[in-house]
């Protein structure tokens, strides 16, 4: 061991906490929870009851953070590759939630919309969802990566026309799905009190851990991020690399969607997933990364897309109308990049020092 | 090979005369429109051979032909700014708020559409040009803001009974000489809004700003190459915040120009507004990259693309989705041939400059 973290004094070891990436994320979550623990402690309050079917569920506001909250932390995983790699955000991702419900909605219900069985098995209509995202996720990364058009106006091609296809492809129809499995994978698992949505949530996450211990993906992506010239200098294709994160991103907004169709069993275009595309930059903002690319952490983004959630949720009981949420969180939005910006960071740096500074002067002399 | 793509270039250079790049994507935008008409006469005959229908397609796009303006600043200068749609309808709520509400007057709701869009200019202004934060972000957030604060304002949508409001909005220009007979064979005016005169009038005094002023031809040099222009002695964080302001002021006046188009205030009032202002610039020969662009282009931007909507819809496809499909088709081939263009540019200069290296490679 260096023996010179043994002689780390105790205010060094919370500047050192401070510097951690999950430390963001970890205040925000603590400041939300201790302003909801004065205001009403009942917000805590978590109640075992049942269902219609008498299978035990967990309900409350936690609960109901950690089941809504899945979908998000979903897609940040993959927002926070993209991001990292190719310096911007996607912003089609909601339109693109909406394309591949639709596309699990077609596939099970078929030409009929309210078909009394299901037109296919649901593992189909999941993988048809999963190539028809990642195909759009494929086009957004080619605008990107080839034809070298900044990521938030290549994705908004997708932000107008996603939630039209969606349309498109139901033609305008609003199927419904009876059946015991679907509800399954937005709802609960009969006997298990837990939702699935996170559960599905833990498994994405588990899967991209294993997939960045053991590949090269982690580096690669943040060498792209850092320096696109020295990287490619350095024998990667960062064009391939931006590609890939958007396929994932595909794949994450895939997992999402289906999600979201699971737990209502029909999809309505113009309000599913609306708004989340801001939600998922503000979790990637929120974990701490970078807005303009480079290192990223991704249980940082998921939790910090958890914490989106809590402040959702918080603000619903505040009777806050669900279309003035944006609102709010644009704020909150603003207030980080502000803190993170270079320039400020500079600013409250110095005025730091200056305050250090004397106190330093006095303990030498 | 790359001796090729030089005398190509050189052959390309001479067809197209003395264009600059921004005369050859306005010129190239001006040509498909009138192109455009013309198939829409000839192929779709009655409807487009009546000036009204120009008419019309000028009093349904001067607020966005207003907001276009304001975002083609922004781009020259290379940033963007996508929030001017929610601007637009947290403008119309407010002023329709006022007015039925309030028992405001028109000049105070104009004042509020005003006060609107110079706080947002001031704000999103001040974090890009000054904090060096990524306009896409900040807009972006500036988007959502006026969005949500639509909503806060008011949630459902209802139309404005204000006498005075109703009499300006009624108001018509008649044109005279163009007018067209109908069916019955009456003889009918063609008319303009007033908002088109504002419009024209906007796109009039950006192109003598953007012409002939140092401040406007600092926005060109901030955006062609902020370093240079750093050099230059251009005080490029005063010219990028006036960008922001003056897009959104335009945002502001473009928002009360809306309203008095459709008289009423909702939360969906103008949404994809941001898009089909950025499609429009982009049609209109602005580059993303900033540092090439023209008022002028923009302005038939805006037409073309509502000419094609105009056309998708009477060639009988009027299912609500197309208009999002053909809009967001046209923005993507106009992104995908100025990346080319770029891309080009980029490799003649490369070979134009070290010939005999890549020769000597060979």
């Amino acid at each position: 061991m260096n023996p010179n973290t043994r002689s780390k004094t105790a205010s060094e070891i919370i500047t050192g906490m401070f510097r951690k990436q999950i430390f963001i994320p970890i205040a925000a979550l603590l400041i939300l929870a201790i302003f909801n623990l004065i205001v009403d402690p009942s917000f805590f309050k978590v109640t075992l009851g049942q269902n219609n079917n008498g299978d035990p569920i967990l309900s409350g506001n936690i609960i109901s953070i950690i089941d809504y909250g899945s979908e998000l932390a979903i897609l940040a995983i993959g927002m926070t590759l993209v991001t990292a790699a190719s310096r911007g955000q996607d912003i089609s991702v909601g339109a693109a939630i909406a394309i591949s419900g639709s596309v699990v909605l077609r596939v099970l219900c078929g030409t009929n919309s309210r078909p009394d069985e299901l037109q296919a098995p649901i593992i189909v209509a999941f993988l048809v969802s999963c190539i028809v995202a990642m195909s759009f996720g494929a086009f957004n990364g080619v605008l990107v990566s080839i034809f070298k058009i900044q990521p938030m106006v290549a994705t908004l091609i997708l932000f107008t026309a996603g939630r039209s296809i969606a349309a498109w492809i139901n033609n305008n129809e609003l199927p419904v799905v009876k059946d015991d499995v679907f509800p399954v994978f937005g709802g609960y698992i009969p006997g298990v009190p837990i939702p699935t949505p996170f559960f599905i949530a833990i498994l994405c996450f588990i899967i991209t851990w294993l997939v960045l211990k053991f590949t090269n993906l982690k580096l690669y992506v943040q060498s792209v991020g850092i320096n696109e010239q020295t990287s490619r200098l350095n024998g990667l294709n960062p064009a391939f690399i931006k590609f890939i994160t958007y396929v994932i991103l595909g794949l994450c907004v895939a997992v999402a969607g289906f999600i979201k169709v699971s737990r209502l069993q029909t999809i309505n275009y113009s309000v599913v997933a609306k708004d989340i595309e801001m939600d998922a930059i503000l979790a990637v903002a929120l974990g701490g990364n970078s807005l303009s690319g480079g290192k990223f952490n991704i249980p940082s983004s998921i939790l910090g897309a958890y914490v989106i959630q809590f402040l959702t949720t918080t603000l619903y009981k505040f009777e806050v109308q669900a279309d003035a949420l944006p609102a709010y969180k644009a704020v909150v939005v603003i207030a980080l990049v502000i803190l993170s910006a270079p320039i400020v960071r500079e600013k409250i740096g110095q005025t730091f020092k200056k305050l250090r500074s004397p106190a330093q002067a006095e303990s030498n002399g | 090979m790359p001796q090729n793509i030089l005398t190509a270039d050189k052959k390309h250079r001479k067809l197209l005369g003395g264009l600059s790049d921004t005369n050859l994507l306005m010129t190239i935008t001006i040509i498909v429109f009138i192109l455009m008409y013309l198939f829409a006469i000839i192929g779709l005959g009655a409807g487009f051979q009546k000036p009204q229908t120009f008419f019309n397609i000028l009093n349904a796009n001067a607020a966005l032909i207003i907001l276009s303006s304001g975002m083609t600043l922004v781009m020259i200068t290379g940033g963007i700014d996508i929030s001017v749609g929610g601007m637009a309808a947290l403008v119309c709520m407010s002023s329709a708020v006022y007015l039925d509400m309030h028992g405001g007057s028109v000049i105070g709701a104009l004042l509020i559409s005003l006060g609107i869009g110079l706080a947002f200019g001031l704000i999103q202004g001040f974090l890009v040009a000054y904090l060096d934060i990524q306009p896409f972000i900040v807009t972006l957030a500036g988007m959502f803001f006026a969005r949500g604060m639509t909503t806060i304002v008011n949630t459902n949508p209802f139309n404005v009974q204000n006498e005075a409001f109703v009499k300006l909005k009624e108001t018509r220009i008649i044109i005279p000489g163009l007018g067209s007979y109908n069916k019955r064979g009456e003889y009918i005016d063609a008319y303009i809004e007033i908002g088109v005169v504002v419009a024209l009038i906007v796109v009039a005094a950006l192109f003598v700003f953007l012409k002939w002023t140092k401040t406007g031809r600092n926005f060109y040099a901030v955006g062609g190459n902020r370093q240079s222009a750093l050099m230059l002695g251009v005080n490029v964080k005063r010219t990028t915040f006036l960008a922001y302001l003056m897009c959104g002021i335009l945002g502001g006046i473009g928002g009360f120009v809306y309203f008095m188009h459709v008289g009423s205030g909702s939360p969906t009032h103008a949404s994809g507004a941001e898009m089909n202002a950025i499609a429009s610039s982009i049609i209109g020969g602005t580059m993303l990259t900033g540092g090439v662009g023209n008022i002028l282009g923009t302005l038939f931007g805006v037409l073309s693309l509502a000419l094609i909507q105009n056309i998708v819809s009477s060639m009988g496809l009027d299912q609500p989705w197309w208009t999002g499909i053909t809009n967001a088709s046209m923005l993507c081939i106009f992104l995908v041939v100025q990346s080319i263009i770029i891309a080009r540019r980029k490799k003649v200069n490369l070979s134009g400059e070290k010939p005999k290296e890549e020769g000597a490679k060979k």
